[in-house]
């Protein structure tokens, strides 16, 4: 390890994090949409403040049950393989929650 | 019987084939035991340190073979056609930046630094991918994160990567 590479650690990190920041600054606490899509097209559009559920059908038959309890949408259980939508937990501003296998997005937009 | 040259090219060709052997086994391994964070798509890149060994013993060729091979293989063994163009997109973006942080003389980087700017362009290829073919540009809110982490995995990855390149069984296949 030299010199250069830790600085290059460095760099990339701070980087990183001064864009996370004002992301974050820009976009955190501002939404209040949900916005579910598959294969890029809206699917559906639900105020983040009405507790719902919503059976999303994506691409190949595939499933994912998006649920919005108290101000948080989450998806509690889908078909696909490795469960990373459900894993990934409540969705924010700056986290969207994705299934590639049924090509489902959820997002909390304005 | 075959000359000391025909010799040295089937050494390498069956290390070769070994190599590739071991970066399907550490992605299927990776498969199996996922990072416990809530991100999509973390990855500590073991199959990675494989390429980077091999760049750094062998010659490019190789290394791109193996990378290559690798995501064949794995597509068909374990793959859709959607994760295909994903580790395609990751692998091919982050194979030529590592070629290229190596043979950049000032300021050099050690394979610590070559590891890193791997990891890094490894994520920004999938999430060029993702964005591409969920025409969703909000995913690009991940970027500084993955950027983050994949600067972290690449470190880790490098320093294992540092002491094997310099052990003397890979003299053996050099001419």
């Amino acid at each position: 390890m030299r010199k250069s590479d830790l600085l290059l650690l460095s760099s990339v990190l701070a980087i990183a994090l001064i864009v996370f920041g004002i992301c974050a600054a820009l976009y955190l606490g501002k939404g209040e949409t949900v916005v579910v899509r598959v294969d890029g097209e809206e699917y559906a559009r639900l105020p983040l403040d009405e507790d719902a559920e919503l059976l999303i059908e994506g691409v190949n038959g595939g499933t994912n049950l998006l649920i919005i309890k108290d101000g948080k949408a989450y998806i509690s259980e889908a078909t696909c393989p490795d469960l990373v939508c459900v894993h990934t937990g409540h969705a924010d501003e700056l986290k969207s929650i994705v299934c590639l296998p049924n090509r489902v997005t959820v997002s909390i937009e304005k | 019987m075959p000359s000391d040259n025909s010799k040295l090219l089937i050494k390498r060709i069956a290390l070769c084939g070994v190599m590739t052997a071991l970066a399907l086994v550490f992605g299927y391994i990776e498969h199996l035991v996922p990072f416990p964070i809530g991100i999509y798509g973390i990855k500590i890149g073991l199959a990675n340190l494989v390429v980077v060994v091999m760049l750094y013993t062998m010659n490019w060729q190789s290394a791109l073979i193996i990378n290559l091979a690798r995501i064949f293989i794995s597509f068909l063994l374990f793959g859709s056609a959607t994760s295909l163009i994903y580790s395609l997109c990751g692998g091919i973006l982050s194979f030529l930046v590592m070629l290229l942080i190596k043979s950049i003389k000032k300021p050099s980087f050690s394979v610590v630094g070559v590891s890193i700017c791997g990891a890094i362009c490894h994520n920004i290829g999938q999430i060029l991918a993702a964005i591409f073919l969920l025409d969703e540009l909000r995913i690009g809110f991940y970027l500084p994160i993955l950027i983050a982490v994949g600067a972290l995995t690449g470190t880790l990855i490098g320093l294992v990567a540092l002491p094997i390149i310099k052990h003397p069984i890979f003299k053996k296949f050099k001419e």
